[in-house]
């Protein structure tokens, strides 16, 4: 079984990632049984028949619109979004406005490549589990979640900027005088 | 200035921590160079031609003389002993071994310092206008609100990995100082008919390969939502920003390609659902952090120092120097000093460790112990008091930093060039210093009057060359000779435009007489006083590219066989350098 980050703890995960072959269309792949994460043109394609299943999640490419599943979204046990390079930063944006507009509040997952240096970031944004490239420790990936122990500005974590937050200090040459 | 207080310190040190062990893995090879590279750019490190760049961060242009000394410092204990101040108000420091990193980051980070998000495709050092303050015509201090815009996008979790990098420059006086118009995004701070502060807010300006002016999106953002309404620019730009090529993944494409209104419209829907949310700025911040930057308790003095227009009648160089590089200070009896970085021979930018001590210290004696770092890449001395101003050229004299010059041609805005920067197709400094030499003579320095020169090695536009009124660039050609291009009319400020090249490109040893002969015929066609810059509005390009290509240039030896090589670097690499 996969391991993955999960409210930072590293947790047994049995949800599979469904991934388009070539030949294979989001009209005529076959969803196997069980806890599976489709791309969102799977779900689109096939959401009749994959509606009625207890357990479903779906992925988001990061090319795609978090709104294309608005009014879907309690449907899912799991959204993922997907990193096709680390630097690709659009899925911080698509968290973001999944977690923030769409009042998403289920599980959102990062997947592809996933590493430790940005995990930071992606918890910021609304992340709450992560599934590191398989070819990392998941032991050190975590490590990431806590290179910083305070932030200036809002995200979907902290929803107060850190000037509202604390009593910060102003100059006291200035205010003596 | 801004003191950190012990949220911003434990922010800095925590970023020291998270990049020694970023280094510990790239060197013990558990991070590929691939990985490891944005991490080290968003620290300001790159490779170049030679080694490790560090490029530290001078948050809009403003440096104490403690800080200036750790410059100081650094230049002598992990470089060769000086330092290249850059047109974005930074510092780089071109000849690092990558296991010194974290040592010197934590150096900086022991005088509130850092190279944080000085490269990378993230929200850069925001940048401002050098007269911050102090100028006479400023509507609104801009520092307070540059600081704020830092520290909002230091670490902002969501803008990390923007298609492309990200410049943000802020300006507060009637006179653009901080060339807005070619940023991403602009930002000039102005009042209302109610004498309520706010911004104007241009969007998509910028340089490199396709040089754009701004425009504006909004003609008045209250203060209190400046932060929320970059937040949803940026969160557009991040989302539709495109990024299947870099040439095209700059903001300014983004909003070329929708349309202002139509990207206007699209930030605005965003804006919507934070405006007036948490993110908003309060009256208490701002003025918490404007304490930082409250006068100083300035003396009441006399505006004309008597003893000043003695000293100026016996002295010619003083007087110079005075009218040159001596601005006017709204405070009467004060004024504001340039040090001109720009003596003819030496490297556009550059200071040695000795120089900067010295800065330091005059900065102590003179100037309330702080500096500011020019986007025209010289230093300022913003709060001088006009009788010291005669101790303090002659003191300055000796180390070099009183070339009256200032906003004239040698006054020359370079970026390093060829011989350091491994994307530049041509040599920037040797050329800076060849046309430099040239118009060294100040009689006719001072007859050519008002102008700017810039000089990038390649599109890139780091030497901001299309916005000089004369423009010069690294070109590559098929057989990857050195050549140029040479362009005029560009300009930043108020009334920026964008210069256009004059004709086919120029080999190294060519480019001082094309200067000569440009210069040649603003003098022969310039109204009295019209600047270099009004001359080219008024009469076009055509009688400059004309003259510039009636006849030919003397042949060099070395191009005896057509060839114009481009010239090995004359530096050696060090061992310790990747490229060795």
């Amino acid at each position: 079984m996969n391991m993955i980050i999960k409210n930072k703890t590293i947790v047994a995960d049995d949800w599979t990632v469904l991934r388009l072959q070539e030949q294979e269309t989001p009209e005529n792949v076959i969803v196997a049984a069980g806890k599976v994460i489709v791309p969102l043109k799977v779900w689109q394609a096939q959401r009749a028949a994959l509606q009625d299943r207890k357990e479903i999640g779906v992925w988001l490419a990061s090319d795609e619109r978090p709104e294309e599943l608005k009014g879907d979204i309690e449907k899912f046990s799991v959204i993922a979004v997907d990193f096709p390079k680390f630097s690709d930063g659009r899925g911080y944006s698509i968290a973001f406005n999944l977690r923030a507009r769409l009042g998403y509040s289920g599980e959102l997952r990062a997947i592809g490549d996933v590493l430790r240096d940005q995990l930071f970031y992606l918890q910021r944004v609304g992340f709450d589990a992560f599934a590191p490239r398989p070819d990392r420790k998941i032991e050190e990936v975590i490590k990431g979640l806590s290179d910083f122990s305070e932030v200036y500005q809002t995200s979907f974590d902290q929803k107060l900027p850190l000037f509202r937050r604390v009593q910060r200090k102003a100059n006291e040459a200035a205010s003596s005088q | 200035m801004y003191h950190y207080d012990e949220y911003d310190q434990q922010i800095v040190d925590e970023r020291v921590r998270q990049y020694r062990d970023q280094v510990r893995r790239r060197l013990s090879g558990e991070l590929t160079e691939q990985e490891f590279l944005p991490l080290r750019l968003q620290n300001g490190l790159y490779m170049q031609i030679h080694g490790y760049m560090l490029r530290i961060a001078v948050p809009y242009g403003l440096i104490s003389s403690q800080q200036m000394r750790m410059f100081a410092h650094i230049a002598r204990k992990y470089d060769r002993g000086y330092g290249h101040f850059t047109t974005r108000q930074n510092i780089q420091f071109n000849w690092l071994k990558l296991q010194d990193t974290p040592d010197i980051l934590a150096d900086l980070a022991s005088v509130q310092m850092h190279g944080i998000q000085t490269s990378g495709n993230c929200v850069r050092n925001i940048t401002s206008d050098e007269f911050a303050g102090v100028a006479q015509d400023e509507v609104v201090d801009p520092r307070p609100y540059a600081e704020i815009l830092r520290q909002w996008s230091t670490f902002h979790p969501e803008f990390a990995y923007l298609p492309r990098k990200f410049k943000i420059a802020i300006s507060g006086g009637k006179e653009d100082r901080a060339a807005i118009y070619a940023h991403d995004i602009g930002l000039a701070a102005i009042k209302n008919a109610q004498g309520e502060a706010g911004f104007r807010v241009v969007v998509g300006g910028g340089l490199g390969r396709t040089p754009v002016i701004g425009s504006v999106i909004r003609e008045f953002v209250p203060w209190q939502h400046i932060l929320t309404y970059v937040e949803s620019i940026l969160r557009i730009y991040n989302q539709y920003g495109r990024r299947d090529n870099k040439y095209k993944a700059r903001i300014k494409i983004l909003v070329k390609a929708l349309g202002i209104d139509e990207f206007k419209r699209q930030v605005e829907a965003d804006w919507a659902d934070l405006k007036d949310g948490p993110g908003t700025l309060t009256g208490e911040e701002i003025n918490r952090v404007a304490s930082f930057f409250t006068d100083p308790a300035y003396e009441t003095l006399p505006d004309h120092d008597s003893k000043l227009n003695e000293f100026k009648a016996d002295s010619r160089s003083f007087s110079n120097w005075l009218s040159r590089n001596v601005k006017p200070h709204r405070i009467p009896g004060y004024a504001i000093v340039v040090l001109s970085l720009k003596k003819p021979g030496n490297a556009p930018g550059d200071a040695t460790a000795e120089q900067m001590d010295f800065v330091a210290d005059l900065a102590d004696r003179y100037s309330c112990g702080e500096l500011r770092i020019t986007h025209k890449q010289n230093l300022v001395l913003a709060d001088v008091r006009q009788k010291d101003l005669i101790s303090l050229w002659q003191e300055a004299s000796a180390q070099e930093l009183t070339t009256p010059n200032i906003g004239m041609l040698t006054d020359i805005i370079s970026c390093p060039g060829a011989e350091f920067c491994t994307l530049a197709n041509a040599r920037s400094i040797p050329l800076a210093k060849l046309i430099a030499e040239r118009f060294e003579n100040l009689d006719y320095l001072y007859d050519i009057g008002e102008i700017t020169l810039n000089i990038s090695g390649c599109v890139n536009a780091c030497g901001q060359h299309h916005i000089g009124n004369i423009g010069i660039t690294g070109v590559e050609k098929k057989d990857h000779d050195e050549w140029y291009q040479v362009s005029i009319g560009g300009a930043e400020g108020n009334d920026s435009s964008i210069s256009k090249i004059i004709g086919p490109s120029f080999t190294f040893d060519q480019v001082p007489e094309v200067i000569e002969r440009l210069i040649h015929v603003y003098l022969r066609e310039r109204f009295e006083a019209e600047s270099f810059i009004d001359t080219v509005r008024r009469i076009g390009h055509a009688p400059f590219k004309e003259h510039v290509y009636a006849t030919g240039f003397a042949a060099q030896e070395d191009e005896a066989d057509g060839k114009h090589v481009v010239l090995p670097a004359q530096y050696e690499v060090p061992y310790y350098s990747p490229r060795f």
